[in-house]
């Protein structure tokens, strides 16, 4: 067993979740509704998965048995995958891509201004310098989400259809478990309760500049990205995104 | 040792010479960033440090962007660029803490971002603010302030995309982080 295995699990969460939004992303390519858009989604999702590679980086480092972040990201099955359930769900239209992106961003940000205070110095390096692209992340999908809300008839009725579709996932943004407390404790990861509060702050702020109702406080969801328990969407996604490197191992570019 | 050396040795090893610091930031002015050729590595703030350590030149840098995809391109450029000077084997660091910032593009790369067509970022990163108004960018090519914002993101993710409204011309605006 591994001394640092609250540290990798949470390291893993932001790594992965990052990942697998920058996939969901990636997705889009040559296909969004407008070429300023397609290069917005292709930009945003490269940072992230910039992101996740300095968080898969140190998680390797950590685990400290021969795999490096590549192996994390191409060869780990679905339920050793730690990201949030809210960013594998699919693209759907393209009021649920954006409502999941800035669900997502909210929390993201949050996390990430705590993380710059991390007692261990390279979580606080990583985060520092993501905190400032995130920035540009938020303002750009938040203004979508008053854009669309906000917006025409047609527009706004598709916002309020994905709000059901993804709001249930949003538990896991708002609640700790004894891992994450524990590093709390020692000071690595912030306050749950604080990224909790700024994250419903800011989306009450944004939905409602958007005329769009913030649903109750989402309960408990049967499924736990924290012991790689996911949706049905993983497996297919990671199947397309593993399918290269597992096929042809010895590949280099 | 690395794993695979039948002898340890360190030919490239070699005590400083007083012009040797001198004689590589000048060799990394001429190493250009690979997206934007006219500003290089040092005036991108990218080199943060240079010493001797252990015998080989030491060198600080410092990532732009997290996901930024030119990185390693120029690592491999200052590492070509110091073996081509005479420096053998230099040890490259990568620095993440403090993060990059636009703050440190020197007055003569911000200048030859706009000789190219890029405006440069405007003011300190000290005066943004999170959902603002998109800052008012002077277009590069006629020098009117009568630009509007596009896309937050250009052709890169660095980039935001503007147009000029008089002359009509699109144009990179390098975004301040």
């Amino acid at each position: 067993m591994n001394n640092n295995t609250d540290l990798i699990e949470y390291l893993l969460r932001l790594g992965d979740s990052a990942l697998i939004q920058g996939q969901r992303l990636c997705q889009w390519c040559g296909k969004a509704p407008a070429l300023e858009e397609e290069l917005a989604l292709m930009n945003v999702g490269l940072d992230l998965v910039g992101q996740a590679r300095n968080w898969l980086e140190y998680a390797a480092e950590l685990l400290g048995d021969d795999r490096d972040a590549d192996h994390l990201a191409f060869r780990r099955d679905e339920r050793a995958y730690r990201n949030l359930l809210l960013v594998e769900q699919p693209n759907g239209d393209y009021a649920v891509t954006i409502l999941k992106q800035f669900l997502y961003d909210a929390w993201h940000l949050e996390v990430l201004k705590g993380l710059s205070q991390s007692s261990d110095e390279r979580v606080a390096g990583i985060a520092a310098k993501a905190v400032k692209e995130v920035t540009y992340h938020l303002r750009r999908s938040g203004e979508w989400v008053e854009r669309l809300g906000d917006g025409t008839e047609e527009s706004h009725k598709r916002m309020l259809a994905a709000i059901p579709e993804v709001w249930r996932f949003t538990v896991e943004l708002i609640a700790a478990d004894d891992s994450e407390q524990r590093l709390c404790e020692a000071g690595i990861t912030p306050d749950i309760a604080t990224v909790a509060a700024a994250w419903q702050a800011r989306v009450n702020e944004i939905f409602a500049s958007a005329t769009l109702p913030v649903p109750a406080a989402p309960s408990y969801f049967y499924l736990n990205a924290r012991k790689g328990l996911h949706t049905e969407h993983l497996g297919i996604l990671l199947a397309e995104m593993q399918f290269l490197p597992r096929a042809y191992p010895d590949a280099t570019w | 040792m690395q794993p695979g050396e039948l002898i340890a040795s360190d030919l490239g090893a070699r005590p400083a010479q007083p012009t040797d610091l001198a004689a590589a930031w000048a060799t990394l002015a001429q190493v250009m960033d690979p997206e934007v050729p006219v500003v290089s590595v040092v005036d991108l703030g990218i080199v943060r440090d240079l010493d001797w350590q252990a015998g080989h030149l030491h060198v600080v840098v410092t990532p732009t962007y997290s996901g930024c995809p030119a990185t390693e391109v120029i690592e491999s450029d200052i590492r070509d660029a110091l073996e081509l000077a005479g420096f053998r084997a230099p040890q490259l660091e990568r620095k993440l803490t403090p993060a990059w910032t636009t703050d440190w593009i020197t007055d003569i790369g911000r200048e030859r971002l706009r000789a190219y067509g890029i405006a440069p970022p405007d003011g300190s990163t000290s005066k943004r603010s999170l959902l603002g108004e998109s800052p008012v960018i002077v277009c590069p090519q006629c020098g009117s302030a009568h630009t509007e914002v596009l896309s937050e993101f250009g052709s890169t993710a660095c980039k935001a995309l503007y147009l000029c409204v008089d002359c009509r011309e699109p144009f990179d605006y390098f975004k301040c982080i």
